[in-house]
């Protein structure tokens, strides 16, 4: 657990980056820091591990004030990931992934073991270990960021800003493993960013700043999407925050319509008919095609892949987004194997989101 | 010509005693070595001081703006104003020895300051944050990084050590440079251009080992093939670039 | 002082002929590295061969390289042609890599909007390649340029006349105002080079001057 308490930071020219700051970031959770450009999250996150000194306030870790450690054996202790990885570039992956482990005093040979283990665990091939990062992807770079980060397995991660550098379809990538490795290792992480898409998306917690070093609003993202406390913060998680807020409530059971369905290279019994799904051997689906429009049996040509599959008792937001986007509206469900289980209209969705909010408001505790 | 200088190179009278190619060649690499390291004792520790601590910038610059002044003037004034107080060999050699030693300071300073200076502040703000203590940062990551600019800077240092120390036989130090000197004094041609193509040699021996040197030190990492050959953001003017 | 004012002439002449032997192979370098290195520029492998040749060249010590002009190109041993074909190699051997690096920094988007605007291999080194490289070429000639003037004292020492000659003077006499002479004329002159090609690299790039300049 870190814990600031009345922490300010005042620069010498009289500017205040961090004012009065206190919150917590519980164990095992990850608490995010998100806010615009100058609102002192970057300070607070660098004054943990005392890359900053604060001026005011103490800073707690498991009940210890940091300010009595010495930081560059406490910093040992802690994970630290930033934008641009900031790898040593003299140094091969492996060696840069072991640099925690060696200044801690392990041998040559368990800091192999280790770096190797982590280097897997990021999703990184074990062919990568010789190169030197001029020669991986940013989003490698990344990965091996957080593989040096975590090499000697520290309760707490310090992350600042770690996908910011690197293009949409690789951040998102990221995200889902971090979230994937953080379900098995439950860090205690304190992560910045300054995109509220990514804090929702990471936090167990979200702690909004706003310029001058100020909280807003510390909050679960789904209350902060609900209930945002002011127009500093409602304007912050953007506009299509009701629709962003379904991601975080799970879908009731459905009642799902079977759906027939069609492989490829068969042809539809039925030519005058509407939409059709085509699944593969595993019933898995692929897309789908309109008979009236094929002229023989279905080729992966003629599918229609418009349509977002959601998986049963998903959240409200995918169940509904797949009705939505489905060129038959009808949204398909699948089981986790990816199997399709039936499908669901739109309406039904909305019925399951109005009834939802009923009862959220009648257990008054509306998120 | 040609043959006069290679008859002068293969005699066997031109490879013994004081005045043999051996013992000059010998003193020249003696010279420029004793040159290089007190040169480089006084400039690496400077450079990478002020590279780290970005102190005494200015220092550089001071360094820089004195490579203007004329190899020659330098050697000459050094040695009229030190001679008078020294006595016998010293007499000789110091002035020298400091008129070289302040020629390859500015290199070797300028090197070590921009190796430094260019380390990328993400890696230098890492190393703080994993947790290694100033001299650990120093070690492990800026030096290694700082080597490529810092051998540069050496391997021009030496060049221009090895070419000034031909001249300085002139104001009576030993080494390759007096068949140079000796040979225009005397009209001796032959043993000019011979003293000429050993001096090139030696220089062109000294660079490559250099290299070579610098490519044993220096992490692919910071050159390999996975980097472009020509970085075009650092557009690249030879670091000690006054020969003499 | 009344040294100075008895050879004021003798100086004038001696830094005038400084000013050609440092000077000319300034101009005649940069008229032989400019193809030389926009040829490196567009290939890889010339790069690498021109480069590490003109690295080979500026090994040579500058008495060794005077002294041994005579045998490669023939001339007598007192020519002050010998000194300018000299200096005309190291101004090469270092303004061949700058100037391929130089032509090299222009920016790709700038490079292929040329090159989208219909502008050929030579209409875009004149107009684009160029004009943008001046500022790395200009500082890659700065160096050449104060490298040269103290380079061409050593000349002296080969019998070629200019302000080295005042250097030798000083130190056979142990006199020290023609040695102070020469020292500061070669600065006086080092300066007044390095100032001619900053201010010519500014009339060429008005596009960098006014603003924050």
């Amino acid at each position: 657990m870190i814990r600031f308490d009345g922490v300010t930071k005042t620069y010498a020219d009289g500017t205040t980056a961090v004012d009065d700051l206190s919150l917590t970031a519980p164990t095992g959770k990850i608490t995010v820091l998100v806010g615009p450009s100058g609102c002192g999250k970057t300070t607070t996150l660098r004054m943990v591990n005392r890359m900053i000194e604060p001026t005011a306030g103490t800073i707690l870790i498991d009940g210890q004030d940091t300010a009595a450690m010495e930081p560059a054996a406490m910093r040992r202790g802690m994970g630290y990931v930033i934008q641009h990885a900031g790898l040593f570039p003299h140094r091969t992956v492996l060696d840069n992934i072991g640099t925690v482990p060696r200044l801690l005093g392990w041998d040559r040979r368990r800091t192999r073991e280790r770096s190797l283990d982590v280097l897997e665990r990021v999703g990184l091939s074990p062919d990568l270990a010789g190169r030197y990062p001029a020669q991986l992807s940013g989003g490698q770079q990344q990965r091996v960021g957080v593989a040096r980060a975590l090499a000697a397995d520290p309760p707490v991660m310090l992350m600042d800003e770690p996908f910011s550098a690197v293009d949409p379809v690789v951040r998102e990538q990221l995200q889902d493993e971090f979230l994937r490795l953080q379900a098995e290792l439950g860090k205690t992480i304190l992560f910045v960013t300054h995109d509220i898409d990514e804090a929702i998306k990471l936090g167990d917690q979200v702690a909004v700043m706003r310029v001058g070093g100020h909280l807003a609003q510390m909050a679960p993202p789904a209350r902060l999407l609900a209930r945002p406390v002011d127009d500093f913060v409602a304007d912050f998680v953007g506009r299509d925050r009701g629709y962003r807020a379904l991601g975080f409530r799970p879908t009731p059971k459905l009642p799902l319509r079977a759906e027939p369905t069609l492989v490829v290279g068969e042809s539809p019994s039925d030519m005058s008919g509407q939409w059709c799904l085509v699944v593969d051997d595993r019933r898995r689906p692929l897309g789908w095609v309109r008979p009236g429009d094929l002229r023989g049996p279905v080729t992966v040509a003629d599918l229609n892949r418009g349509g977002t599959v959601a998986v049963q008792g998903g959240s409200l937001r995918a169940t509904l987004d797949a009705a939505l986007s489905s060129p038959s509206g009808r949204g398909v469900i699948v089981d986790p194997t990816g199997a399709l289980v039936g499908t669901v209209l739109a309406p039904e969705v909305v019925a399951l989101v109005e009834e939802d909010r009923v009862t959220q408001a009648e257990a008054g505790s509306s998120p | 010509m040609i043959g006069a200088i290679w008859t002068w190179l293969t005699s066997t009278s031109s490879w013994s005693g004081d005045d043999g190619i051996p013992h000059r060649l010998l003193q020249h690499a003696g010279y420029s070595a004793l040159v290089l390291v007190v040169a480089a004792a006084i400039a690496v520790p400077l450079g990478v001081w002020i590279g780290h601590s970005g102190h005494g910038r200015s220092l550089v610059t001071v360094a820089n703006s004195l490579r203007a002044v004329p190899t020659l003037g330098l050697l000459f004034a050094l040695t009229l104003v030190l001679q008078p107080h020294l006595q016998g060999n010293t007499a000789f050699l110091l002035p020298c020895v400091i008129a070289l030693v302040l020629l390859a300071v500015p290199p070797i300073l300028s090197g070590a300051y921009a190796g430094v200076e260019a380390v990328d502040p993400a890696a230098r703000d890492a190393a703080k944050g994993v947790g290694m203590r100033p001299r650990e940062v120093l070690r492990h990551v800026e030096l290694p990084c700082a080597l490529p600019l810092l051998m540069s800077g050496l391997r021009s240092a030496a060049l221009q050590v090895i070419a000034t120390a031909t001249i300085a036989a002139y104001v009576g130090l030993g080494g390759l440079g007096r068949y140079l000197v000796d040979g225009i004094a005397t009209n001796d041609y032959p043993r000019t251009g011979g003293g000429a193509v050993l001096v090139a040699l030696f220089a062109l021996v000294a660079d490559i080992v250099g290299a070579l040197v610098q490519a044993r030190v220096v992490s692919p990492g910071l050159t390999g093939k996975g980097r472009r050959l020509a970085r075009v953001d650092h557009p690249t003017v030879p670091s000690g670039a006054t020969a003499s | 002082m009344s040294w100075l004012g008895g050879h004021l002439g003798e100086i004038f002449q001696l830094a005038w002929q400084h000013a050609w032997l440092a000077g000319l192979p300034l101009l005649v370098g940069l008229a032989i590295a400019l193809p030389l290195g926009w040829f490196a520029s567009r290939n890889t492998r010339a790069y690498v061969a021109l480069v590490t040749s003109a690295g080979l060249l500026y090994t040579i010590p500058s008495l060794a390289l005077f002294v041994l002009m005579p045998l490669i190109i023939g001339t007598r041993i007192l020519d002050p042609v010998n000194v300018v074909v000299a200096m005309t190699i190291y101004t090469v051997a270092l303004l061949v890599r700058v100037v391929a690096d130089g032509l090299q920094s222009v920016p790709d988007d700038v490079r292929s909007a040329a090159r989208a605007m219909g502008f050929g291999v030579v209409r875009r080194l004149v107009m684009v390649d160029l004009p943008l490289g001046v500022p790395v070429i200009a500082s890659g000639l700065r160096v050449a340029a104060v490298s040269n003037v103290s380079i061409v004292s050593v000349a002296s020492l080969i019998g070629t006349h200019q302000l080295g000659d005042l250097l030798v003077d000083g130190f056979n006499r142990a006199f020290a105002p023609p040695l102070v002479t020469g020292i500061v004329g070669c600065l006086l002159l080092a300066l007044l080079f390095d100032g001619v090609i900053v201010w010519g690299a500014r009339v060429l790039t008005p596009w960098l001057r006014g603003g924050t300049a």
